[in-house]
This record gives structure tokens, sequence and C-alpha cells, in this order.
């Protein structure tokens, strides 16, 4: 019967807690970055101009049919001879999954602003509003509210994909984990605390989703996505 | 003065004319009311008016000029001017379309504030002002959601009123209401009539339009079929098609 | 920069390879994957405790943790408490299918509980039972309104599949990174699995979008 035995490996919480650091600040970037690009995205998209509405497609597209780790090993291994740079693990990750974010964004901002009714843009017009001014005070701001639970739901996703990260050596938690197994010889321990610091972090925000969307929902907006 | 000149307006929806050819002239301080069956192009007349759609031919001129450049033998529209006229032109909507996320002071200060660049002081006191003239100065902050269709509907024309337009457009105002709240919002725009302002009206209470409009039209497959006094058009009409369109609507008694 | 797809296609036979295998998790992972979500999925949706609180906490502890961490944890950490030794295509699939049949569970339980009471009543009115009800009526009406998630479901598992490379299972990409290191070109290489990737995910992406059109057609 094995005897398990934490105690070596919270030794090094230290490497661990800098991990989770780092899954965090990773997840928050490209979140943060994924939701700006992907509402210049959806505005391109849903643009009259072919020009504009065909690469936006286009990008939309492609991160939706290939692997993330393969856009990850691209933007890591190819795309540094492709454009001349450095890269490092981090800014490969922050890359790919800010773009990766923004193609999920795109789609989710597009069905919250064509999610609101016609009249609302007609009143905006008859006003006098030019299609900028509309989209920002009125259309946007009805759109985003119905727009939060597909948003957090895309958040939790993307602090589990982050985990991709560490086939690329960026110090994240499963990284970490790898680390602290291999100077511990207890990968069962490892893993396993690993594992559940993952479900901790993210049942938590999954259980704060909910409750928003609840809210949300008794506040009588509809939500898309 | 001469508000608005329409010449041979045309729109069509893909091979469908909705509008066949529609002359009209309004000057300032009349009160035209337009009438028709549904599909007859009413609403559509009014959305030509201030370009929320673009007509395919004919002219609009507004306040002396025309809108639009020709070009190649067809007229364009820079959406940049279209802007400016509609800045000029108030619509109230057959549903409101208030801005949920607002107050009923923030939908009336909206246009104001965005539209016309005005500061926050200034565009609240108008805003209040506009919203007591409909009488609803208690409601300025309660939101879209928590107003009956009448108290909404009412709203709506202060928004509208915020601007200072000089052309009023109301398309179907009372039709999404319950009967109970007809009369609140037809009182109202009995009481812009009074001030003397300039509007066109798509209405089915023949009853207001007779007793609040200073000339009648009957709008039938596209084209103005009859006009004249709400006299001449609702009492004596000459066509058979408005005698019928009058006779259907039983509940209008003079 | 110069791009030299030769290297590529001299080692067609490398990625040929890579394409079997991930096809082939693929493959297995589908079947598993989606098959076991549908007990898990009427688990959640019994009344009976003893059977909704394992499902339950089934679903969600494989929803709110990364597949990559359950791969890995089935890779290095379970070997350690069974006598036999666990391999790379063994692991992959553990962690894929049972993070999938979590999220397919919940697939499933939506869309059951989509069908309206009235469907139940009558069904129970003709004297079926619960079991035969929900064959011959309730799952056939609500398959249909799943199709679209499900379909989405296989995209996610497909492009999972790539994770197995993590611990060295032979697959698209893993050979892919052999090609890479051996003759260090890796923008072609890479670039090259992303095409196919793309070039056999794009049907299926197709196909998701045109369940997904039909059933806000349909209803």
């Amino acid at each position: 019967m094995y005897r398990w035995d934490f105690a070596p490996v919270a030794a090094h919480l230290d490497l661990l807690a800098i991990g989770l650091f780092n899954t965090l600040r990773l997840t928050g970037a490209a979140l943060a970055f994924g939701v700006a690009l992907g509402l210049g995205l959806a505005l391109m998209r849903l643009s009259r101009r072919p020009w504009a509405a065909w690469p936006a497609g286009l990008v939309i597209e492609v991160f939706r049919t290939t692997p993330p780790l393969v856009q990850l090993f691209w933007f890591y291994f190819a795309a540094p001879l492709v454009v001349g740079v450095e890269m490092t693990p981090y800014l490969a990750a922050l890359v790919t999954f800010s773009i990766q974010s923004a193609a999920f964004f795109a789609e989710v901002f597009r069905a919250g602003i064509e999610s609101i009714e016609r009249g609302q843009w007609d009143a905006a017009r008859a006003l006098g509003m030019n299609r900028g001014q509309a989209l920002r005070r009125i259309v946007l701001p009805q759109a985003v509210k119905r727009m939060i639970p597909a948003f957090m739901e895309r958040a939790i996703e993307l602090m589990k994909t982050t985990t991709l990260v560490a086939t690329i050596s960026y110090a994240d938690l499963l990284f970490a984990a790898n680390e602290v197994s291999q100077k511990t010889f207890r990968p069962l321990e490892t893993y396993t605390a690993v594992a559940l610091a993952y479900f901790t972090v993210i049942y938590g925000a999954s259980l704060l989703a909910r409750r928003i969307e609840l809210r949300l929902a008794r506040s009588g907006e509809g939500t898309v996505g | 003065m001469t508000v608005l000149r329409l010449a041979g307006l045309v729109k069509r929806f893909g091979a469908n004319p909705v509008l066949r050819g529609i002359d009209l002239t309004v000057e300032r301080g009349e009160r035209i009311a337009i009438l028709g069956a549904s599909g007859s192009g009413k609403s559509t007349l009014l959305r030509c008016i201030n370009f929320m759609e673009l007509p395919d031919e004919g002219r609009v001129e507004f306040g002396g000029q025309v809108v639009g450049s020709e070009r190649d033998g067809r007229r364009r529209y820079a959406e940049r001017e279209l802007t400016q006229i509609r800045r000029q032109v108030g619509m109230v909507f057959q549903h409101f379309n208030l801005f949920p996320h607002m107050t009923a002071l923030g939908n009336v200060m909206e246009g104001p504030l965005t539209v016309l660049g005005q500061d926050r002081v200034q565009a609240e006191a108008r805003g209040r002002a506009e919203l007591a003239r409909v009488g609803l100065a208690d409601k300025a902050d309660a939101y879209p959601a928590h107003l009956s269709g009448g108290q909404k509907q009412r709203v709506a024309i202060a928004r509208a009123l915020a601007m200072d337009p000089a052309l009023l457009l109301f398309d179907e105002p009372t039709s999404a209401l319950d009967p109970a709240l007809v009369g609140e919002v037809l009182g109202t725009i009995r009481a812009l009539a009074e001030d003397g302002r300039t509007m066109l009206l798509v209405t089915h209470e023949l009853g207001f339009a007779y007793h609040v409009a200073s000339r009648v039209l009957f709008l039938a497959d596209g084209l103005i079929h009859e006009q004249g006094t709400p006299a001449e058009v609702l009492k004596e009409p000459r066509q058979a098609a408005t005698r019928a369109f009058i006779a259907s609507h039983k509940q209008f008694s003079l | 920069m110069r791009w030299d797809f030769a290297t590529v296609i001299e080692h067609a036979d490398v990625l040929a390879i890579g394409a079997v295998g991930t096809l082939r998790i693929f493959a297995i992972c589908l079947v598993l994957g989606l098959g076991l979500g549908l007990p898990v999925g009427l688990g959640r949706y019994a009344r009976n405790p003893w059977l909704r609180a394992p499902a339950t906490a089934f679903v969600e502890f494989f929803r709110n943790t990364p597949v990559l961490v359950q791969i890995i944890w089935f890779f290095f950490a379970l070997p350690i408490l069974l006598p036999f030794q666990i391999g790379p295509l063994t692991a992959a699939v553990l962690g894929i299918s049972l993070n999938s049949a979590a999220f397919s569970a919940e697939i499933y339980r939506g869309g059951i509980q989509s069908i309206e009471r009235g469907q139940w009543d009558g069904a129970r009115a003709l004297g079926m039972s619960w079991l035969q009800a929900m064959r011959r009526v309730i799952l056939p009406q609500a398959i249909k309104r799943m199709l679209p998630a499900l379909a989405n479901r296989a995209i996610e598992i497909f492009k999972m599949s790539t994770l197995a490379s993590a611990v060295a299972y032979v697959e698209l990409l893993q050979q892919g990174k052999l090609i890479a290191s051996l003759y260090y070109n890796p923008i072609e290489v890479y670039t090259a699995v992303a095409a196919i990737f793309s070039v056999i995910l794009w049907p299926l992406v197709q196909l998701s979008y045109w369940l997904e059109r039909r059933l806000k057609g349909g209803e």
C-alpha cells in the first residue's frame, strides 16, 4: 500500500505559488487583450465593407479550426523566424491566447450586437447619431450586459487553456508542478495537489460566474452566447 | 415658409415598389395626418423623410435645400449630411424605442448631450423641461421598464422635442398602446399641435386626425390617393378606396 | 526569408503516421466522451441523490480542472497507485474522454430538461416505463436540440487530441515537433500541421454551423 506524503510538496509551496500567480497573470492579460481585440474583429466583421469584413472572418475561422496547442507552437517556434524577433514563452502565450480569445469574443460581441432590436438603432439614428455614436452610447452598453455570462465562461476556459504554456516551458502552475515533482520524486502528491489547486480556483470562479448570471437573469435581461 | 418638399419620391424593397411617386409640400405649422391601410407605404414615407430609408428616386428638399447630390444620373447621399437632417427632424415610433439602460431623463438628455454636444447642466435643464411639458417631471429617474406604455411614449416624445426639431414625425404613436392609455398620448400630441409645431402623423385614430390635423392624406398603393382638409377627406371622400377605408374603421365617429 | 516546404513534403509519411494517431485518439475519445456522458447526464437528472451526487461531483471535478492536468495526472501520478504502467495513449484517452464526458453530460441533461413536461405525461399515460419513455419519446426529441452542442464538443475533442503530445503520444503535432527538431524548419512544419488540422476541422465546423442554423430555423 502506497503511503501518501505531502510534506515534500509543501516544502516547495513557494514555487507553486509563483506558478499560480503566473497562470493568473497570463489569464488576465490575455483576457484584457482578447476583449479589446475581439471588439475590433467583431466591428470589422459586421462592417459592410468587404475589405474589413473578410480578413476578420478569416482570422476568426483560422483560430476556430486549429488546436490551441498548434497555435502556441506556431507562435513560439515559427513566428519569431517570420517576424525576426525574439519570442519568450510568455510573449508567445500572450499573443496566442489573446488572438484566440479575440476570435471567440468577436463572435460573442457580434451575437450581442445583433441581439439588440432594430428599434434601438432606429431611435439613435433618428436623433441624428452617427453609427459610432449609436454603437457606443446605445447598442454596446445594452449588448455588453447580455454578453457577461459568455465572457465569464470564456475567462474560465482560458484559465484552463493556459496550462498549455507548460509545454513551452513558461513557469505556470503546471510547469511548476513538473519541477516540484522532479525535485521531490513525489509526482502523485504533487500532481494531485496541483489538480486540486486548479479545481479550487476554477470551481470558485465558476460558482461566482453562476451567481452573477443568476442575478443578471433575475434583473430581467436576456443573455447571448 | 416651406419646411419640406418631396418630388417624385420612389422607394422599392427589392423588386417591390412601396412608394411610387410621392409629391408633397409641407408648410411651417402644418399638421398632416397620413392615413392608409397597412402596406400602403405610410411608415416608409416617414422613414424616407428622415432618411432612415434612402429613396430610390425623387428629391427631398429640406428647409429649401435639396438633400444629396446628383452623380451619374443617380442621387447620392453622404451619411454626414443625413445625420445633419435627422438632427432637425424628430421621430416618434410605434414601439417607443426608448433606451432601456437609461432613465427617462437620460433618454431625453441623450440627444442634446451626444449629438448636439451640450454640457451636462444644459442638457439636464432641457431634459427636465421637456419631461415637464409631457407631464412626467416626477418620472425623471424612472427606467423605461417601470413606465406604462403611455408614459413611455410621452418620454419618447420629450426625447424628440429636446432636439428642437423643425419637423416632427409620428409613426403610429398609439398603435402599440392599451386603449386606456391612448388618450394621454393623443393629449400630448394635441398640445404640441396647439403650440404650432409642424408635424406628420401616421395614425389609425381617424377622430383624432379629424380634430387635430390641418390636412389629411390618404395613401394607397404607394401613391397619395386623395388629400384635403379633414372634413373633405373624412366626411366626403371622393375616391372609392378612401370611402372603403373609412367605412372599415367603424369606431370612427365625428 | 525563404519558405521551404520541400523538407516537409519529403517527410509526409512521418506526418501521415501522426495523422493516423490523431484520428485514432479522436475516434476513441469521441465514442467514450460522448458515450459516457449520457449515463452521467442521466445521473445528473435523476431524483435519487445516490445517483445524482456522484454524477454531479464527477461533472464538477472534470469540468473545473484543465484537461492537460488530467492527462499528466493519469500519466505520471496514477501509475504509482497501480501495479502496472499506463501508456501515453491510455493516459491521454482517460483525460480527454472523462473531461468530454463531463461536458457532454451537461449537454444531455440540458437537452432532456428542455423537453416539455407534457411529453413525459403523454408517454407515461400510454403505460411506458421511465426507461421506455426516455428511449422512445424524450431522447429522440432531445437529441435533435443537442446536435449543435454535441458537434461543438466533437470539435473540442479533436483539438484536445493535440494535448496527447505532452505525454509523447505519436500524433500529428508530435510528429511535427520531430521533423522540426531534426531539420530546423519550424515555420514550414508548424504551418503545415496547422493547415492539416484546419482542413480536417473545417467540414466539422461547417457542420456545426449548419446544425445551429437548422435548429434556429426549426424552432
